[in-house]
C-alpha cells in the first residue's frame, strides 16, 4: 500500500463525508486500491459529486462491472472504476445489491459512456438500471434465457447434457 | 444480435443493414443505418456475433489456465492481454516480478503495439482505397511475428507472459533479430508516410471526417489514440506506469484536430515512439538473470529442481492440480493497449479459481462513440470512422 493511495482514500472519503455523512458506508484499502462503498440510494448523487467537485474531478468512467457473491447476501456488487485525468488518481465506487431486488440508478445521465457498460451488466447479470435510455441485451440474443455470469448459471449452460454417470453405472451392472 | 426499432418517423429515410459480414467492419459487426439520401440520420451498432463467454470460462479455470483464454480476446494484441491479466493476478498475490522480466515484457508489448498499428494502418488504408499500403504493412508485421515465434514458439497466441514473469527465457540470437528490426523499421514508417500523409485522396477521405470533441470523448469513456487525437494526453504508460514504464523516456503524441487524419498521425507517431522504447529496452535487458519471480506454491518450480527436490515436486503437483489461492480481495489493473485503456478486474474469494474476471476492452467502449462520429455524415465516411476507431471484434464481444 503506497502512501499516495492512502492520501487519496482520505481525500475522497473526507470530501464525500463532508458533503453527505451517509454517502460513505465503508472505505476499503487493498493492494493500494481505494474502494468507497456507497449506499444504493445515493449512487447517482455521489457519482455527480465525484465528477463535479473541484477537489475530486473524476471525469472518466473507465469501467463498470459486477460481481456475484452467490449464495451470500447481498449477492451483487457493482464496481464503478473512475479516473481523474487532471489529478492522476483512480477510485472504485461499490454498491451492494440484494438478489431479490437488483435495481440501481443508471449513471448514463452522469457519464454517457456508462450506456454499454450497464447494458452488458444487465445482459449478463440481470441487474436493472433506473433511467437507462436503452436497456436491452447487448452481447446475447434477445430471446436468451437467464443471465450467464450469475454464479448459479452453469458453465455449460442450461442444456440436456447426457448423464454419463448413469451410462457408466448401466454398463458395469450388465 | 438483436432486433431494433430504427424508424424515427422522417418521411424519406431508408434503413440499411451494414454487416455483419461486411469487409470494412473488420469482423462481424452489424450496423443499422438510417439514411436520408446519402446522409446518416441514425446509426445503431449491433454486436455479440463473436461472444464466446470468455469471462465465464475464466471462472471455471485456475488462475494460470485462464492465460490462454486472454490471448483470444484482442487477437491483434495477445501479449497485451496476457500482460494485463498477469499484472492483475500479481497484484492480487502481491508478487514482485524481476526487473529483467519487466523489461522483456515492455519490449514485447511495444513490438505488439507496432504490429497492431500496422494491421490497423493496412486495413484502414485498404478500406479507403489505398491497396499498396496494406501489402507493405503486412510485410513488416511478418518480421514482428517472426520475432514472436522466436521467443514464444507461436506467432499469434503466444501466452508468453505468465503470472510472475515469462514462460521461457529469451532465445539465442534474439538481440540480433530485434536490432535488425529496429534498423529496418524507421525507414519503413517513412515509406508509409510518403504514401499517405500528403496523398490528396487520403487527406480528402480523412481530414474533417469523424470529429469528436475532447469533452464528448471523455464523457463517452473513449481512451487511446482516439482520445489523444482530441488533445488529451491520457496514456496509462505515463499516468499509471506499470512494468517499469516510468524508467523509459518517450513522448505521448497528441493532436487537436480530432478527425480521422489526426488519429492516423497519432498512431504513426506512436509507432516511432514504440521503436524508441524498444531500443531503450534492449539496453536495459541483461543477458543473464531470472525471468520468473521466486514464490514457492505460486510459481511452478524449475524442471531440474522438480526432478531432484522433494519439496519442489510437491509444489509442482499442487500448482498443476489444485492451483494457488490468492487472498480474498479485488484488483483492477489498466494498461495502454494499442487501442486504448485495457483493463482487467479480478475478484478473488480465496479459492484457486477467480470469483470474477472482467476485461475492460477498449474496442468495446470506443465503439460506443461510433454513432456520435457518423450521424450527420455521409455513408462513405462510415467506413473511415469504423476504421479510425480501430476495433477488434474479438475484444468487443469477448
Amino acid at each position: 500500500m503506497t502512501e499516495s493511495s492512502n492520501q487519496n482514500a482520505n481525500v475522497v472519503a473526507e470530501q464525500l463525508r463532508s458533503w453527505n455523512a451517509k454517502a460513505v458506508v465503508e472505505v476499503i484499502e487493498f493492494r493500494g486500491e481505494t474502494t468507497i462503498v456507497v449506499p444504493r440510494e445515493l449512487l447517482r448523487a455521489t457519482a455527480v459529486r465525484c465528477r463535479e467537485e473541484g477537489a475530486l474531478q473524476y471525469n472518466l468512467l473507465t469501467d463498470a462491472t459486477c460481481v456475484d457473491r452467490y449464495p451470500h447476501e447481498p449477492r451483487f456488487e457493482l464496481n464503478y472504476h473512475l479516473v481523474s485525468i487532471p489529478r492522476r488518481e483512480k477510485v472504485r465506487l461499490k454498491v451492494r445489491l440484494s438478489g431479490s431486488d437488483p435495481v440501481v440508478d443508471s449513471l448514463v445521465p452522469v457519464w454517457p459512456g456508462a450506456n454499454w457498460l450497464e447494458r452488458e451488466i444487465f445482459d449478463l447479470f440481470g441487474i436493472r438500471f433506473n433511467g437507462h435510455p436503452d436497456l436491452r441485451r447487448i452481447l446475447l440474443p434477445d430471446d436468451w434465457e437467464g443471465h450467464p455470469l450469475r454464479r448459479d448459471y452453469p458453465v455449460q449452460g442450461y442444456r440436456d447434457v447426457p448423464n454419463t454417470g448413469e451410462l457408466f453405472r448401466k454398463s458395469t451392472t450388465t | 444480435m438483436t432486433t431494433v426499432e430504427t424508424a424515427t418517423g422522417a418521411a424519406k429515410t431508408m434503413v440499411l443493414n451494414m454487416g455483419p459480414q461486411h469487409p470494412s467492419t473488420h469482423g462481424v459487426l452489424r450496423i443499422l443505418l438510417e439514411l436520408d439520401g446519402e446522409t446518416v440520420v441514425k446509426a445503431i451498432p449491433d454486436l455479440g456475433y463473436l461472444h464466446t463467454g470468455i469471462e465465464k470460462s475464466c471462472e471455471d479455470k485456475t488462475y494460470s489456465q485462464a492465460i490462454t483464454l486472454t490471448d483470444r480476446m484482442d487477437y491483434l494484441n495477445p501479449l497485451g492481454n496476457n500482460l494485463v491479466y498477469c499484472l492483475a493476478v500479481e497484484k492480487l498475490l502481491g508478487l514482485e516480478v524481476p526487473k529483467r522480466a519487466q523489461y522483456i515484457r515492455v519490449m514485447m508489448v511495444e513490438l505488439q503495439r507496432i504490429s497492431s498499428h500496422l494491421v490497423w494502418l493496412g486495413t484502414h488504408a485498404i478500406d479507403l482505397g489505398a491497396m499498396s499500403v496494406f501489402l507493405y504493412c503486412f510485410r513488416e508485421r511478418e518480421e514482428i511475428l517472426k520475432i514472436f515465434e522466436m521467443f514464444a514458439g507461436q506467432r499469434m497466441m503466444t501466452s508468453y507472459i505468465r503470472i510472475g514473469g515469462l514462460s521461457v527465457d529469451v532465445p539465442t540470437g534474439w538481440r540480433a533479430a530485434v536490432e535488425r528490426f529496429l534498423k529496418m523499421m524507421p525507414s519503413r514508417v517513412d515509406e508509409y508516410e510518403k504514401l499517405l500523409t500528403e496523398n490528396r485522396i487520403w487527406m480528402g477521405r480523412t481530414q474533417g471526417v469523424g470529429y469528436i470533441s475532447a469533452d464528448d470523448a471523455i464523457a463517452l469513456s473513449m481512451t487511446g489514440p482516439t482520445l489523444r487525437a482530441a488533445g488529451v494526453p491520457y496514456d496509462n504508460r505515463k499516468y499509471f506506469p506499470y512494468s517499469s514504464y516510468e524508467e523509459f523516456d518517450f513522448d505521448v503524441p497528441t493532436r487537436t484536430e480530432s478527425d480521422c487524419f489526426a488519429r492516423y498521425l497519432v498512431r504513426v507517431s506512436e509507432m516511432r515512439e514504440s521503436l524508441k522504447i524498444i531500443r531503450q529496452a534492449l539496453g536495459k535487458i541483461s543477458n543473464e538473470g531470472p525471468v520468473m519471480a521466486e514464490a514457492p506454491g505460486v510459481i511452478p518450480p524449475q524442471r531440474e529442481k522438480m526432478k531432484t527436490e522433494m519439496e519442489a515436486l510437491i509444489y509442482h503437483f499442487k500448482i498443476f492440480t489444485e492451483g494457488f489461492s490468492p487472498a480474498p480481495g479485488e484488483a483492477f489493473v489498466t494498461i495502454e493497449s494499442p487501442r486504448g485503456e485495457l483493463g482487467c478486474f479480478i475478484a478473488s474469494d480465496g479459492s484457486p479459481k477467480p470469483l470474477r474476471a472482467h476485461f475492460r476492452g477498449p474496442s468495446y467502449i470506443n465503439l460506443q462513440a461510433l454513432p456520435k462520429l457518423i450521424e450527420g455524415q455521409l455513408i462513405s465516411d462510415v467506413i473511415a470512422c469504423i476504421g479510425t476507431i480501430d476495433i477488434v471484434l474479438g475484444e468487443v464481444d469477448r
